[in-house]
């Protein structure tokens, strides 16, 4: 496939996928995490939690990237506190992934927080009286019976990830091989002469990709549900 | 020895609850709403109450945490884990019991292998009681564990059930509005109105008290009786004695020898101030009347000696006026052999 792809494509792909694993993989607990506390807790503030979760789906992501900017850039304090750290994110791809997760988070949650509703707190509540602790009922009933949303929603986050541009283009603009990804790639080459034939190139990457990611998260939920279901397979 | 205190309001509904029960089985009964399944989720520690007390053999549970609190709980749903097949689901506890004798008793050794999905109704509740059973608990509670079965599933668990009770060395909190399964199972009946105790005792005693039949309803009141079988007889009876005299009942599921409790519905039975003769009834008991309550309908309750067994009858106001029912009136009470279901005959 490098040979198909030209070096700077390739250095694309490879930095997408990058982007888009490491945000989906660090974003997963803290999704799991909020889709729990808005399924399952009653708190002050749950409204104004579940708004700012669904806030990037509904802004527009050149104002969640600016938003990003504003806080995590150099000269902010949170952002200059982490560059002396020796992690700073603004205009590095660590920056593109949290820019990814945050944009794809909404997505996450959402799938998530549909299959723990779907749990019957029932089935904890017997597991508790059997002598099994929070924490052990929470891995051994709930996260197994979650199985498919957690899946659904790791693949939707990966998928939008792959995707974001708006929100990334802004905050850490469009630097080949840190901060160049497929769309912002696609982008760029669609504004230099000659560059259709790259950009085609990587259309077609993003829609095998895509298609795969889909294809895959439809198989695994489909054995998860047979397990589930009892049905042995 | 179990106590239980639980006080607790939700909306207009105050629940506020005391009893001490001994060992055996103690049945919590009442209409739907009483607060029986309030009692026994705060016994459990699934419902926070505003006060609960409990204590089984003298050890508090209300202090611990739920799953601490090494309660078996068996719910009116089986609730077993889908994702587990059956030998997971009854290990979850991990108490380290040996599961084969529980396994043997319920009779799932077949089902080990399977999910939960793949069972019968009553399958997958003798699989819930028996991982409830193996988690080696210091009490159990029954919430209705056969409310959700059809009547042929129910005839099917029972039996289980006694075994699970003669079985047990802890005490168990039976939750049921169904007179047959109380009849069948209870040592302590502790009956509920309206969130309050309103009778506690041995179950036998308050079965066969008439001012206790309104609360079980009039038209399912019934004393038992505790008899002996002696004989299975050819022609599809078996005879039993009991204190009272010796009774004769459609085929009993049980060996000669063994005792059972026979329930005695109080509209089967029939008074006679002679000792009746040229009836098909084959049970005759000479008995006396100990006590009398009149209701508000057109019926009396009677309560009946039968050589030191309790009986209760429902016979109408006019024939207790005809035949002049008072205590200590002697006389005769006749039971068709057939009124008395195989439902009402337990181990």
């Amino acid at each position: 496939m490098s040979d198909w792809l030209g070096p700077a494509e390739w250095q694309a792909v490879a930095l997408s996928l990058r982007v888009a694993l490491v945000a989906t993989v660090l974003s997963l607990p803290f999704g799991v995490a909020v889709a729990w506390l808005l399924a399952r807790r009653k708190f002050p503030g749950h409204a104004l939690l579940n708004g700012l979760v669904h806030l990037p789906l509904i802004l527009p992501p050149v104002v969640t990237g600016y938003l990003l900017l504003i806080a995590f850039g150099p000269q902010a304090a949170l952002g200059g506190w982490l560059e002396a750290m020796g992690l700073g994110v603004a205009f590095r791809w660590t920056g593109a992934a949290l820019a990814a997760a945050i944009m794809a988070f909404p997505l996450m949650v959402r799938a998530i927080r549909l299959s723990l509703e779907a749990v019957d707190p029932g089935l904890e509540d017997a597991a508790a009286t059997l002598g099994a602790s929070r924490w052990r009922v929470f891995w051994t009933i709930t996260v197994p019976l979650m199985a498919p949303g957690i899946l659904t929603g790791a693949i939707l986050a990966f998928a939008k990830a792959m995707g974001e541009f708006g929100a990334t283009i802004t905050f850490v603009s469009n630097i080949p091989g840190e901060t160049r990804t497929v769309p912002s790639a696609i982008y760029a080459f669609l504004q230099v002469p000659g560059g259709e034939a790259s950009a085609w190139r990587l259309v077609i990457v993003s829609v095998v990709i895509a298609m795969g990611a889909l294809l895959a998260s439809e198989l695994l939920a489909r054995r998860v549900m047979q397990r589930i279901g009892g049905r042995d397979a | 020895m179990l106590e239980v205190a639980v006080r607790h309001s939700l909306g207009g509904f105050t629940l506020d609850a005391a009893f001490q029960a001994p060992g055996g089985v103690t049945c919590l009964f009442g209409r739907s709403g009483a607060g029986k399944t309030s009692i026994v989720r705060a016994v459990a520690g699934l419902l926070k109450a505003e006060s609960a007390r409990v204590t089984v053999d003298g050890k508090r549970l209300d202090t611990l945490p739920i799953h601490r609190r090494r309660i078996g709980y068996v719910f009116q749903e089986p609730r077993l884990f889908p994702h587990l097949d059956v030998a997971a689901n009854l290990h979850y506890a991990r108490s380290g019991m040996d599961a084969q004798p529980v396994i043997e008793m319920l009779g799932i050794g077949h089902l080990l292998e399977r999910r939960p999905a793949a069972l019968s109704g009553g399958e997958a509740q003798r699989v819930a009681i028996g991982r409830a059973l193996l988690s080696n608990p210091r009490l159990l509670l029954l919430d209705e564990p056969l409310a959700a079965l059809d009547e042929a599933r129910k005839a099917e668990i029972l039996p289980y059930l006694e075994r699970v009770r003669d079985a047990a060395e802890v005490p168990i909190l039976y939750v049921s509005h169904s007179v047959p399964e109380v009849a069948r199972l209870a040592t302590t009946l502790v009956a509920l109105e309206n969130g309050r105790v309103v009778r506690v005792g041995a179950a036998a005693a308050l079965l066969s008290d008439p001012d206790v039949a309104p609360v079980i309803g009039i038209r399912e009141a019934g004393a038992i009786l505790e008899a002996r079988v002696v004989r299975h007889h050819e022609d599809g009876l078996t005879e039993l004695s009991g204190v009272g005299g010796a009774l004769w009942l459609p085929r009993v599921a049980a060996v000669e020898g063994a005792s059972v409790r026979v329930r005695i519905e109080a509209q089967d039975v029939m008074l006679s101030t002679h000792r009746p003769e040229g009836i098909s009834a084959l049970n005759v008991l000479p008995v006396e009347v100990s006590a009398i309550r009149d209701g508000q309908g057109p019926g009396v309750m009677v309560q009946l000696n039968a050589g030191g067994a309790r009986l209760l009858a429902r016979v109408t106001n006019r024939s207790a006026k005809a035949m002049g029912l008072a205590d200590g009136w002697q006389g005769y009470a006749v039971v068709k052999t057939v009124s008395i279901a195989s439902g009402n005959v337990g181990g």
